[in-house]
This record gives structure tokens, sequence and C-alpha cells, in this order.
């Protein structure tokens, strides 16, 4: 009944996937290449990917991987880079509530693509959720796993030009943007989101703009709670 | 390879524990058994929409408005993919004729 119910929902999820599955494969090749010419062989790629499984984070890491041995440095880079998962975290609580001993799964691969799917869309009618969750989560998981081995084996030998193609991330975050726009009746959070990240873009630059964005967010949405609660 | 086998692992434990912790704390600090406070219901209703802001804003991040070509590959793939989607509401009809239109522009007509 369950081995039905879970073929069911992984034939639902996947097309939602499919942008997720064309960019994690080009960036995963880039990564494992980029590993590749470090000296970091397709073992150590690959373990990297699928037991930190950060993409931007993973990047940033390379360059720490080149120089002194800093563990301590390292823990504390990857818990700013990765703090907007908190809000993640915060976002999901309700959905991913009472699914069991697959939870833990869940949130172990709650990644930006998989959260912005699951967090935006709802899973059609007859589907399990947590069926549905579980599938574009392991399915995401596995499409930056596999990027990151074909990365690390093949290396250069990649020869059709892909330059661009890792805007289906661009793409996708767009959709489910306007989804959840079309979503709430309240457009004031998207606003706030869209308005927040600028600001701190612009005064604090490219590479440390995240954090102060995300604490931008939250006081707008903390001062405006009376007036977004109806 | 730069660091010893050893090392390397600790690095990649290192960076796993502080990933670990942004995912998993939310979960740990408002346990599913316990109803969270109003405050964390209520965020857990406006960020999404504000995240998915965020994430948008994110991805031009590097985009450059003063030098050349000034933004205009992503801005027009973006107008393309936010049209398409307001026109057959088709998630990979907008994805796919945004990306292909944007690796168009990359490749032949601003390289």
């Amino acid at each position: 009944m369950s081995k039905a119910n879970f073929k069911k929902a992984f034939v639902a999820a996947f097309p939602h996937t499919i942008p997720v599955l064309a960019s994690f494969l080009i960036l995963g090749i880039t990564y494992g290449v980029l590993m590749q010419t470090k000296g970091y062989g397709v073992i150590w790629s690959v373990l990297m990917s699928s037991i930190a499984f950060c993409g931007s984070m993973q990047f940033v890491a390379i360059t720490l991987l080149t120089t002194m041995f800093n563990p301590v440095q390292a823990f504390v880079l990857s818990l700013t880079v990765n703090a907007r998962h908190l809000f993640y975290g915060l976002s999901m609580l309700e959905k991913y509530q009472g699914l069991g001993k697959i939870r833990g799964f869940l949130i172990f691969m709650l990644c930006d693509e998989t959260f912005s799917i699951c967090c935006t869309l709802k899973p059609p009618e007859g589907i399990t959720p947590k069926y549905f969750y579980f599938s574009v989560s392991i399915l995401n998981y596995c499409y930056w796993i596999i990027g990151t081995f074909l990365g690390g084996v093949l290396g250069n030998f990649i020869t059709f030009n892909t330059a661009g193609l890792d805007f289906a991330l661009t793409a996708l975050f767009v959709v489910l943007f306007l989804e959840q726009w079309k979503k709430s009746k309240n457009r004031l959070p998207a606003i706030i989101g869209i308005v927040s990240s600028i600001i701190g873009l612009v005064i604090f630059g490219k590479n440390n703009f995240v954090m102060v964005s995300m604490v931008i967010i939250l006081a707008m949405l903390t001062g405006g709670r009376k007036k977004l609660c109806h | 390879m730069p660091l010893t086998p050893m090392q390397t692992i600790i690095m990649i434990l290192a960076i796993a524990a502080g990933v670990m912790i942004t995912r998993f704390l939310p979960f740990v600090m408002f346990p599913e058994k316990k109803e969270a406070p109003a405050y964390i219901t209520y965020l857990g209703k406006v960020l999404p929409p504000a995240m998915m802001g965020l994430l948008v804003v994110y991805c031009f991040k590097s985009v450059s408005i003063t030098s050349a070509p000034f933004g205009i590959p992503e801005a027009l793939a973006a107008v393309i993919v936010i049209g398409l989607h307001s026109w057959r509401n088709n998630a990979l009809f907008s994805i796919g004729g945004g990306t292909s239109v944007y690796m168009f522009l990359v490749q032949v007509v601003f390289c």
C-alpha cells in the first residue's frame, strides 16, 4: 500500500524537480571539476556533497581546503553562509509536522531548491504529502551528488557549451516567487523580501548581504505584524 | 591535495555541522509535540514569500548594471519567464523558455 503511494508521489514530484536536475548537474559537475583541480579527487567531492550538501558553501569551502587547516573558521563560516536555513525551518514547521521517521531526512536535505518547491507547492489531490516532500528532497539530493560525481570523474571532458544553463535555477525561483505572489492575499511579505534584499545588497555588497537582509526582513515582518495579520 | 585525508575529513564534518545546525535548529527549538508561540506561527506564514524574494535577488547578485552587458540578458530572460508564466501558468514551460533564451543571449548575442 505505502509502496504504491510512494510511487505515485514520486511520479507526481519528478516534473517539479526537472529545473533542479538541469542546474544541479551542471553546478555539481563544476564543483567536482574545481575540487579536482585543487587535488581533491572524486571521493572527496562526493563525500563533501553527500555529508554537507550545501551548494554555495561548498564552493566557498574549496578555498578553505587549499589554505591552512582551520576547522573552527570553516564551522563559523558555514553557520553564517547557511543562516538562511533558519528561516526555511520556521516556514516548514507546520508542513513537516507529524511525518514520523522520514522527518529527520527531510530536514537534513532542506536546501534552497527543496525548500522553495515544498513550501510553495501543494501536493496534488490523492498524493500522500510526506512522500511528495520526500521525493522532491531525495531527487534534488541525488542530482547534486550525481553531478559532483560526474564532475570528479569526467573532469574537463565535457565539451558542449552549457553557459547560461544555470539560469534554470533563477527561473525556478522567479516562478516560485510568482506562485507565492498569487497564493497570498497580502502582497506585503513578498515586497518586503525583495526590497530588504535589494537594500542589503546595495549597502553591504554581494558577498555579505544575506544575513543583513534577513535581519531587515525579520524586523519589517515583526514591526508590521498587526497590519500583515489582516 | 593540500590537506591530509584526516584534516579533510575534519573540515567536511565542521562544514556539515555548521549547515546542519541551521537546518535542524528551528525544528529542535519548536518541537512538533508542543504548540509553537503565535509569533513563530505568524513568521511561518509570512516568511515564505519574503524568502522567495530574497532568493530571487540572490540569483541576480552578481549582475553588474554599470558594465557591459549591463544586466540586459538577465533582465530580458526574467521578463520572458514572468511573461510565459502569466500566459500559460506552466512552470516547466516558463523555466525552459526563459533558460533557452538566456543561453542564446549569453552564447550568441552578448558574447
